[in-house]
């Protein structure tokens, strides 16, 4: 009811940017599933096929790792992941009191500037540590032909324990994700805004 | 319309082109499982014998003896006696090295086994399935050429055999049985031809007193099988015999049991026809490197006849109430207990035992003493560490055997006898005499203190090849429970996993499930409340 007369439809999010973000998704989650099959929590699509789905979406990731680097820094998009305390705590502060008393987002969405600080941190983390983790030993572990060549390691066993410490973060980071969708302007907001690009802005910010 | 576009573009960034970039990858990896490379052999053709035996002069005579038809063999077949007298199937031993052990000199002739305990002091059973005439102790010539026995590899009629108990020589007018008669030497000489399973098996399907009670993978049906049990032998499919693998040169015949040779050479592969990357799939080929194709391809063995899987010797000796020894049968038919031998345990379809193993083993020495119980019979090398090493199925034998309790040694039994009073224990079922004498034939000490100790021989599994279709699947080994649950010292996707990671990240996932419900819990309620307070 508040403020709605000062907003502004804004495409917030590019083709490429939507693209990558549901490619990356649709990737995380297959990895995920056959990831845990290969592991032997459940079954799911049998063995063979979660293994080949497994190295195909590696592959698949990594080529959109690639392009998504690329797009990144000729877009200047990567500014959005530069961490910053500056509202940090007013962010925090929101999502464990603000949010049950309907108070106002507390990080306005700008075109270069789309992500809170939270937000900005965890994302960082997994573009330079959890992903590049996860790679590095899914195509160790890929490529790994015992303790013979072309890389010598005495085991699989630190490798795979990684990969799995790397998986089980991927989820909890799901969970969360998929959580905090909701909590937009209204419920669907975002999922609609990372959908169609569009999403409403406070118009002075995002001119 | 633009809101109709802006749907469908939206409908092709979110799904359709992450689905088809997903789809294209995994294609691109399934294709290589599609095609398959041709074996590369060339089967051996059926073998036409280029002279007909039956007009040899030297074949239409009378043979008074077997080592007659041997000199007529060679009277034409000159130089083939050396060959055969440099073969183990002759020596019944050979020169070989022992990782840790040096030069040593060890096959049937000395090595302890774990079934009838040695073939040495048990001569005219056990020589049976020696390829000469006669060596019924130690004064047998391995140097007369006459004491060759041509006919029982070449025989082409099925009506050569060797008599039971006679060291080797068939029955001769005297001592022919109904089961076991003389032999019509013009017959079988003037039909001779290359070894057919029936002349392989002979011995090796029959090894340890009757038909898969050693291999468990070599026996009677694969004379005539179906394609499920064997897909090179199968009568339904390529029906090869031995020798289309067991290429032989000179009479040297390639391929040696692991259960007497030590070394990793002159060995059978399946490489040399199907070649060291035959899936076309980098994955499957991959486990090359330390699965045996065996591992995969012979899910199971004994799949028609039952072979022994345990044999206690320390049963043995029981008579009945008139003091004779007796038997009992198991449900299939099967020696449950037999006064000469013990009890026994049958199986069949028996899925193997898995070991890493490098084509080297070690064997219980007749000058060892018992390091560890049970005892190996015979020890297969390898380990995960070791780069040369490959999981392997093996049929393992076990049971319990005499051992001398003073000098701590496995004994060797005079067990084959032909009149009772001289101590054979099958004839006079006397532990102390047996083992005495069996002993000194060996030259080994023993104390006159005995006992029963476990023992266990490891024979991998080569034989009964089945269907790609029954090949074992990733998840029999890739599984918390699976089929290499304990093979150790390696990490195995699938079954082995940190404890500590399982708990730190289940534990997270609950704990963020459980905020992430909680706090929309309260957002409902929050909502909820400023609704009514609205209202």
């Amino acid at each position: 009811m508040q403020k709605v007369n000062s907003m502004k439809k804004v495409l917030l999010y590019s083709k490429f940017e939507r693209f990558w973000h549901w490619t990356q998704s649709m990737l995380i989650i297959l990895l995920g599933l056959t990831g845990f099959e290969i592991h032997d929590t459940f079954r799911l699509f049998g063995y063979e096929t979660s293994v080949r789905l497994h190295s195909a979406a590696a592959w698949a990731f990594l080529i959109l790792i690639a392009l998504a680097v690329f797009w990144l820094f000729v877009t200047e998009q990567w500014k959005n992941f530069v961490p910053t305390t500056k509202n940090i705590k007013a962010q925090v502060a929101y999502y464990i009191s603000g949010i049950f008393r309907d108070a106002a987002h507390p990080t306005k969405k700008t075109k270069l500037s789309k992500l809170n600080p939270l937000q900005r941190i965890v994302y960082l983390v997994l573009i330079i540590l959890v992903f590049p983790v996860q790679l590095l030993s899914g195509f160790l572990y890929m490529y790994y032909h015992y303790p013979a060549n072309p890389i010598q390691l005495k085991s699989l066993e630190w490798v795979a324990i990684i990969h799995v410490a790397g998986a089980y973060l991927l989820v909890v980071f799901l969970i969360i994700h998929v959580y905090l969708i909701s909590t937009g302007r209204t419920i669907f907001s975002n999922l609609k805004a990372m959908i169609t690009g569009y999403d409403l802005v406070e118009e002075e910010k995002a001119k | 319309m633009k809101r109709i576009k802006t749907i469908l573009i939206s409908l092709l960034v979110v799904l359709i082109l992450p689905g088809y970039v997903v789809y294209i990858i995994f294609n691109f990896y399934g294709s290589r499982i599609a095609t398959r490379l041709p074996v590369e052999t060339e089967f051996s053709a059926d073998h036409i014998s280029s002279t007909d035996h039956s007009e040899f002069e030297v074949l239409q005579g009378d043979f008074g003896t077997p080592n007659e038809v041997t000199e007529a063999c060679l009277s034409c077949h000159t130089k083939r006696d050396e060959e055969i007298m440099a073969t183990a199937h002759w020596t019944w031993e050979r020169e070989t090295a022992i990782p840790g052990r040096g030069a040593i000199t060890i096959g049937k002739k000395n090595l302890l086994n774990n079934f009838c305990t040695g073939a040495t002091g048990n001569n005219s059973s056990c020589m049976r399935c020696h390829i000469g005439y006669g060596w019924k102790d130690k004064s047998f010539d391995f140097e007369d050429p006459k004491n060759i026995d041509c006919l029982v590899c070449h025989d082409q009629t099925d009506t050569y055999f060797k008599k039971k108990g006679e060291a080797g020589y068939p029955a001769t007018a005297e001592n022919a049985t109904a089961v076991y008669p003389a032999p019509d030497y013009n017959y079988v000489s003037q039909n001779v031809g290359l070894p057919r399973k029936e002349n392989c098996g002979i011995c090796h399907f029959y090894g340890g007193g009757g038909n898969n009670v050693k291999h468990g993978d070599l026996e009677e049906a694969l004379l005539d099988c179906s394609f499920e049990v064997d897909v090179h032998m199968s009568s339904d499919s390529l029906d090869m015999s031995c020798i289309d693998c067991h290429k032989t040169e000179k009479h040297l015949i390639s391929g040696k049991s692991y259960s007497v040779s030590s070394a990793n050479v002159n060995r059978v592969t399946c490489e040399q026809c199907h070649s060291g990357s035959p899936h076309q799939d980098r994955i499957l080929d991959e486990h090359y490197l330390r699965v045996a194709c065996q591992t995969c391809h012979i899910p199971a063995y004994a799949k028609v006849n039952s072979t022994k899987v345990w044999w206690d010797w320390s049963s043995g000796g029981k008579l009945d109430d008139e003091g004779k020894p007796y038997y009992e049968p198991d449900a299939d038919g099967n020696h449950n207990y037999l006064s000469a031998k013990g009890n026994f345990v049958w199986d069949d379809n028996i899925e193997p035992e898995y070991y890493w193993f490098n084509g080297t083993a070690d064997h219980y020495l007749n000058s060892d003493t018992i390091s560890e119980i049970p005892v190996k019979i015979n020890t297969l090398f390898g380990n995960y560490q070791d780069s040369t090493a490959k999981i392997w199925p093996v049929k393992v034998h076990r049971g319990r055997q005499m051992y001398d309790t003073i000098n701590n040694t496995i004994v060797h039994l005079k067990l084959a006898g032909k009149r009772k009073g001289e101590g054979a224990f099958w004839m006079d079922f006397d532990w102390d005499t047996a083992a005495y004498l069996g002993m000194k034939y060996n030259e080994r000490p023993y104390s006159g203190e005995y006992g029963f100790v476990e023992t266990e021989v490891y024979w991998p599994i080569n034989h009964m090849v089945s269907p790609k279709s029954e090949a074992l699947d990733c998840s029999d080994c890739h599984s918390r429970d699976g089929k290499l649950s304990s093979l150790n010292g390696f990490y195995l996707p699938g079954r082995d996993r940190s404890q500590a990671i399982e708990i730190i990240g289940i534990g997270l996932i609950i704990l963020s499930l459980a905020a992430v419900v909680a706090h929309g819990f309260m957002r409902a309620v929050a909502a909820s409340k400023k609704n009514y307070a609205k209202g």
